[in-house]
């Protein structure tokens, strides 16, 4: 067994609002393995945001330790890491679709030949060829959302970490969109974190599933999917699909009967 | 079509509430002529002699035409008594005011959202600048810039019309520069951004649509310093030295010549920065609505 890429444990988060602590997380362990897809689901307020945010060293646990890449979430954002998905695709209106493309490399300092270069390439991956010289508001939301996650690869950082990326998106554009992220994550082997509220696409994706609940944010169940690597949408009718799904909403269920 | 007959049936309106303001207040002086001289003059006789007096009190509408093409287009534009000169005046005066608005309003703009300490301090007195009279600030401009030796009036009208023309610039570049979401803050600091680059590849883009909204309002301000600046100084060129002359001398066609060219001026100064404006929009992307 190699390093986990990300190991949290005993995780604390507590935010001081006027109405007193409020417990974002508490006591959460994970260990997410090299080339894993995680998904992380739960009604809103479980902490799986708050838990995303750790990891990119967005948010600042008050107790307990979370490491990625074996070092620390500051450590690990400063050498360039991860990319990260907003759920908004957040591009720049005043950049073309490439020019937002190269707003990391820009930042990070690559050079000119090396930046084009890869925007050609993150654009192929998420099939926008031809769309590098369009306007965000020429493109549909989406096209815009798989702008936003070529943004993120085109550092080639090893892990990508997702909030909710197609939550503002039509079922028809979302079952479109996770079957192509899949063949992406097959053929880039990033180890993938990714926050969803919707139990379907959690199955389909993760090779892992993270079931979290809220007040306390915790974990109250993790499921190792059985289902293979290769995953055409139809494996959405089959019994074992169906299985987890259950699982999933078991688990869900559970975390409420605490309220 | 659609758009001008609504501004057309505006212009109407006007221009007839003028003629009837014009007969009314000018009736009083052709009555009096005609009580002096012992007549009993018709309907359309007074309605003739209130439209073409030399010195009325509400000049109508074709006289102040007429002594604007006059003032425009007859006199040479050297001549004292040309709007041309006195407008070219007033325009200069407006665009250096104009200029240094801007380099004040942005400048502080920067200062305000980069340092916590220029928030707290210098807002507040942004503010307070502009609830000062500028009719009373003017002269003593005017004096202090004299002491310094600024030899012309140009200078104190300058920073009159950069006094008014700074502060919409300064609101606006405040508002744009903080429009970046938290998402956008979050964004680049995953990368691993430096203060510098979040300032220049995202808080000085996003604030440029504020930035061009601004210079419609800030140029008519500065246009407005300008003419103000010309009127408590002593100033003997300018559209507001020619309104000030107009009314000392009570001459009201030079008064309403001088409003009117400066109305002019205002317009067209307006039409080309939102020129500029649709231009830069045009360059940044284009089609936000």
């Amino acid at each position: 067994m190699t390093e986990p890429v990300i190991s949290a444990s005993d995780l604390s988060l507590t935010f001081q609002t006027g109405d007193g602590p409020v417990h974002a997380l508490k006591d959460v362990s994970l260990d997410i393995a090299k080339g894993d897809f995680v998904s992380f689901i739960g009604p809103s307020g479980c902490g799986k945001t708050t838990f995303l945010r750790c990891m990119a060293d967005l948010e600042h646990p008050t107790a307990g330790t979370i490491t990625v890449n074996g070092v620390t979430p500051e450590a690990a954002r400063k050498a360039r890491a991860y990319g990260y998905v907003f759920q908004a695709a957040g591009l720049y209106p005043w950049r073309t679709i490439g020019g937002n493309i190269r707003l990391p490399l820009e930042i990070m300092g690559y050079d000119k030949a090396d930046q084009s270069a890869r925007v050609k390439r993150v654009l192929e991956l998420v099939d926008l060829a031809g769309f590098e010289k369009k306007y965000p508001w020429q493109l549909s939301g989406g096209m815009q959302q798989r702008a936003s996650i070529a943004r993120a690869l085109a550092f080639d950082a090893d892990i990508l970490l997702m909030d909710e990326p197609f939550g503002a998106l039509d079922e028809i554009v979302r079952d479109h969109l996770n079957e192509q992220l899949l063949a992406l994550w097959a053929k880039t082997e990033k180890t993938i974190a990714f926050v969803t509220h919707s139990i379907p696409e959690a199955v389909y994706l993760s090779t892992k599933i993270v079931v979290m609940s809220p007040r306390p944010g915790r974990i109250t169940d993790v499921i190792d999917s059985p289902l293979p690597r290769e995953r055409p949408l139809e494996i959405r009718d089959t019994p074992e699909f169906l299985e987890i799904a259950h699982r999933v909403r078991e688990g869900l269920k559970a975390g409420h009967s605490y309220d | 079509m659609k758009r001008i007959v609504p501004v057309l049936v505006v212009v109407a309106c006007i221009f007839a509430l003028w003629y009837a303001g014009s007969f009314l207040m000018n009736r009083a002086w052709v009555m009096d002529q005609a009580a002096r001289a012992g007549t009993e003059p018709g309907f359309s006789e007074v309605l003739r002699d209130t439209m073409n007096q030399d010195r009325a009190k509400l000049p109508a509408p074709h006289q102040v035409a007429a002594e604007l093409y006059d003032g425009i287009l007859d006199k040479k534009v050297t001549s004292k008594r040309s709007l041309v000169y006195h407008g070219f005046i007033t325009f200069q005066a407006t665009m250096a005011g104009f200029a240094l608005g801007i380099v004040a309003g942005v400048a502080l703009a920067v200062a305000i959202v980069l340092s916590r300490v220029a928030d707290r301090t210098l807002m507040p007195w942004a503010i307070i600048s502009q609830t000062i009279p500028v009719v009373a600030l003017a002269p003593m401009i005017v004096v202090l810039t004299n002491a310094m030796g600024a030899g012309s009036l140009m200078v104190p009208k300058a920073i009159i019309a950069g006094y008014l023309s700074f502060f919409p610039v300064l609101v606006s570049m405040v508002a744009g520069l903080r429009s970046p979401d938290r998402m956008q803050l979050d964004l680049l600091r995953t990368y691993g951004a430096s203060p510098r680059q979040v300032f220049w590849k995202l808080r000085m883009p996003a604030s440029l649509p504020y930035f061009f909204a601004s210079l419609k309002i800030a140029v008519a301000a500065s246009l407005v310093g300008a003419i103000v600046g010309e009127l408590p100084t002593g100033a003997i060129a300018g559209l507001g030295a020619r309104m000030l002359i107009g009314s000392q001398f009570g001459n009201p066609m030079i008064m309403w010549s001088a409003l009117f060219a400066a109305a002019i001026l205002a317009a067209g100064l307006i039409w080309i920065v939102g020129g500029i404006e649709k231009l830069a929009n045009r360059m940044m992307g284009g089609q936000r609505a």
